[in-house]
């Protein structure tokens, strides 16, 4: 049985802040909405372990900070294992009574798509292998962003990067988007959801899953990237919510291999809607958009058939 | 009073020994030959509840040392061993290690560096982490690998010091050979040497919160560096201290580097690891033939003993330093040789050093090579022409 959500409305978000504003994320970068509703849940008892990337970067310039939790950064691909560190560390310091045995310390991984699809890929594996009690947070904003905008494994068909340009012969990225989650989920943990920030409810009721259940558990965020995807500022998480809505970004959970959706669209938007706010799916033709919505079809019928009716509906215009 | 009991030990045992002895908390550790054995004891020391710490089985050197980081980062005391690819592997986070100024202890069962393969014995890798900012020890001993490893806490654990701390051997000819080595009978008078302390501020304590590694710009990394040069500089006292409480504590007295013969001798013989025992016996061989030669083993690799060294080798002609590493393409390939030239660089009347590569690969060094290289030593000296290049001792089809 899935547990309760403890979250309902907008009035149960926590009032106390422990990340700080005057980083230095992008105007509209939806990484600090993340970073801010994550910490509200996680609470002043967490460690974060952050993987190199925007948020590392963004967030503690020296000699400021923006957490207010205690924050570790070691490398690009080794977030998990750094984790790990942490979290052994707790586990003996608790045994030999260093640090008292009845406090809960909430040990969580930031990282990119970069630092999780790729480079930092075997550390996940090895984290999620060995049954670190650590929640793992992707926030996947679909390419290397803070280098500027290059492919990752998780950026999806079509788009347009620096490293994927759309010019006479390339037409943007070629190859479908990797499926982390499923990937992870594959490992057995006891955890697994996708989240987005424009279902702030949803992301924290994940969050709160995440950290109370013992035991690795990962949870994937959307992030739309002003900088990067080439939108408005202002259309941040209106494009979150899109990707939702079009089935672009199917919200779900894995909770001790019990699979369900946790926000059903009856009744999906078409995939042009998501594309069409973008920068980076400007070249793409009649036939290419076509494309993309039949592999979104093909994803939500999948999706359909593992929860055994249809959660996420049919395309209306 | 101190008890201890005497048991036959490889030195890849002497290091699990110490790492129960200093009740170390979390040990992270990827197998590689000729390390493995280290872990391997120390698994068993834990499963039979000899002493209590996490294991990690970590699947690579770099989650390896990168879990460490994480470890003691959160408080704890923490350990790894690793060898040649292992080592290189983990060298990016070698420089994070120091840089976050955490108190790691590794051992290194020194091994040749690919390619081509090779799993024996040479200082190649070793010599890669130069420049890393860890302190650095060549043990040539079992009982001083045990020793070195508890000290190794009490020097990095220091607040004046906060880096991290290698302690290396010779794989296979220290690592698999087995020696009489002391051991605490009871643990706790190790401890008592390296009591365990909380009160550094790179500590992720809930309570106390601080972010560590984060992103310096230019108007402040210099000074961050710079507080690494000075950590360095403190070290060489507290290695000092260290070496003089468990002189005093435990009745073995250990120094940075360490001379054999040299009251009067005009040639020294400079080298490190397992092989300065043999370098010692060919100096007694040589002894009983009147030959006026000398050793001296370096002990502590960084920071480098430059006074002590210059105190060593101020009375000899020459110094013919053996290196078991090349640094490609350069004149002087021997590391160590390197800096022993730079300590008497524009020094009036200085002894001419002489750099030989020898051992690479394991290649087997025995006395009588030593007696070779000192006598050819002796012969450059004696014609008034000191070899520019190092010489590459007991190469086939090479004339030297």
């Amino acid at each position: 049985m899935a547990s309760k959500p403890v979250y309902r409305t907008v009035f149960d978000i926590p009032r106390e802040e422990y990340f700080a504003p005057g980083h230095g994320l992008c105007a509209g970068c939806a990484a600090g909405v993340i970073m801010k509703i994550l910490t509200k849940v996680a609470g002043p008892n967490t460690i974060i372990v952050n993987a190199t990337g925007c948020v590392e970067v963004a967030t503690t310039m020296f000699p400021y900070t923006s957490w207010k939790v205690p924050w570790l950064h070691v490398a690009f691909e080794n977030a998990a294992a750094a984790a790990s560190g942490v979290e052994a560390a707790i586990k003996v310091l608790k045994r030999k009574g260093v640090i008292d045995p009845n406090k809960r310390i909430n040990v969580v991984v930031v990282a990119g798509d970069g630092g999780t699809y790729d480079i930092g890929f075997q550390a996940l594996s090895g984290m999620l292998e060995r049954g670190h009690n650590v929640m793992y947070v992707l926030y996947d904003n679909e390419a290397y962003m803070n280098t500027g905008i290059q492919r990752s494994g998780g950026t999806p068909k079509y788009a347009w990067t620096t490293t994927t340009p759309v010019g006479k012969v390339w037409k943007g990225e070629w190859r479908p988007k990797k499926p982390i989650a499923d990937i992870v989920a594959a490992h057995r943990i006891p955890y697994v959801a996708t989240a987005s920030p424009s279902h702030v409810i949803d992301m924290m009721n994940k969050f709160r899953k995440g950290l109370d259940i013992e035991g690795p558990t990962f949870i994937h965020v959307l992030q739309p990237c002003t900088t990067g995807w080439r939108f408005d500022p202002r259309y941040g998480i209106t494009i979150a919510r899109l990707a939702v809505l079009t089935g672009m970004w199917i919200l779900w959970e894995m909770e001790h291999g019990e699979f369900r959706v946790t926000v059903p669209v009856p009744k999906r938007k078409p995939v042009r809607e998501y594309l069409k706010l973008q920068g980076r799916f400007r070249h793409l033709s009649e036939e290419q958009i076509e494309e993309i919505q039949r592999m979104v079809d093909e994803e939500v019928e999948r999706i359909n058939k593992l929860v055994g009716r249809t959660v996420i509906g049919p395309v209306e215009e | 009073m101190v008890k201890w009991k005497r048991l036959p030990l490889n030195s890849n045992y002497a290091v699990a020994y110490a790492v129960k002895d200093a009740d170390v908390d979390v040990i992270a550790a990827y197998p590689i030959t000729p390390q493995t054995t280290i872990v391997e004891k120390i698994a068993e020391f834990l499963a039979n509840g000899e002493f209590d710490a996490e294991m990690i089985h970590v699947e690579s050197e770099h989650s390896a040392l990168s879990a460490l980081v994480g470890a003691s980062a959160a408080g704890a005391r923490v350990f790894t061993a690793t060898a040649s690819q292992g080592l290189e592997l983990m060298h990016e986070i070698l420089h994070i290690a120091s840089g976050s100024r955490l108190p790691i202890v590794m051992a290194i069962a020194t091994r040749a560096l690919s390619a081509p393969i090779s799993i024996w014995c040479d200082y190649s890798d070793l010599m890669n982490t130069r420049d890393a900012s860890w302190i650095t020890f060549i043990n040539s001993s079992a009982q001083e690998v045990y020793d070195t490893l508890i000290m190794a806490y009490k020097i990095a654990e220091d607040p004046r010091v906060l880096l991290p701390v290698m302690s290396a051997h010779d794989g296979y000819i220290m690592s698999h050979t087995v020696e009489p080595v002391d051991v605490a009978e009871d643990p706790e008078d190790i401890r008592r040497f390296i009591p365990k302390r909380r009160d550094r501020i790179n500590i992720l304590d809930p309570d106390r919160p601080v972010s560590i590694g984060t992103i310096v710009r230019p108007e402040w990394f210099y000074e961050v560096k710079y507080q690494q040069v000075v950590a360095m500089r403190e070290a060489r006292k507290v290695i000092k201290e260290a070496q003089e409480e468990f002189a005093s504590r435990f009745g073995r007295r250990h120094d940075v580097i360490e001379t054999h013969m040299m009251d009067d001798a005009e040639l020294a013989i400079l080298t490190y690891g397992g092989i300065y025992g043999t370098a010692r016996e060919a100096v007694d061989m040589m002894r009983a033939k009147g030959m006026k030669v000398g050793s001296v083993k370096l002990r502590l690799w960084r920071p480098f003993p430059a006074d002590e060294l210059r105190k060593a080798l101020s009375n000899v002609q020459a110094v013919a330093v053996v290196d078991r590493a090349i640094s490609y393409g350069t004149p002087i390939a021997g590391p160590v040789a390197l800096e022993v030239i730079s300590l008497f660089y524009d020094e009036k009347d200085a002894p001419k050093v002489i750099s030989f590569v020898a051992g690479i690969g394991q290649r087997t060094v025995t006395e009588y090579d030593f007696v070779g290289i000192a006598e050819k030593s002796l012969k450059y000296l004696s014609s008034g022409s000191i070899p520019k290049e190092t010489i590459y001792w007991g190469v086939r089809g090479v004339e030297v």
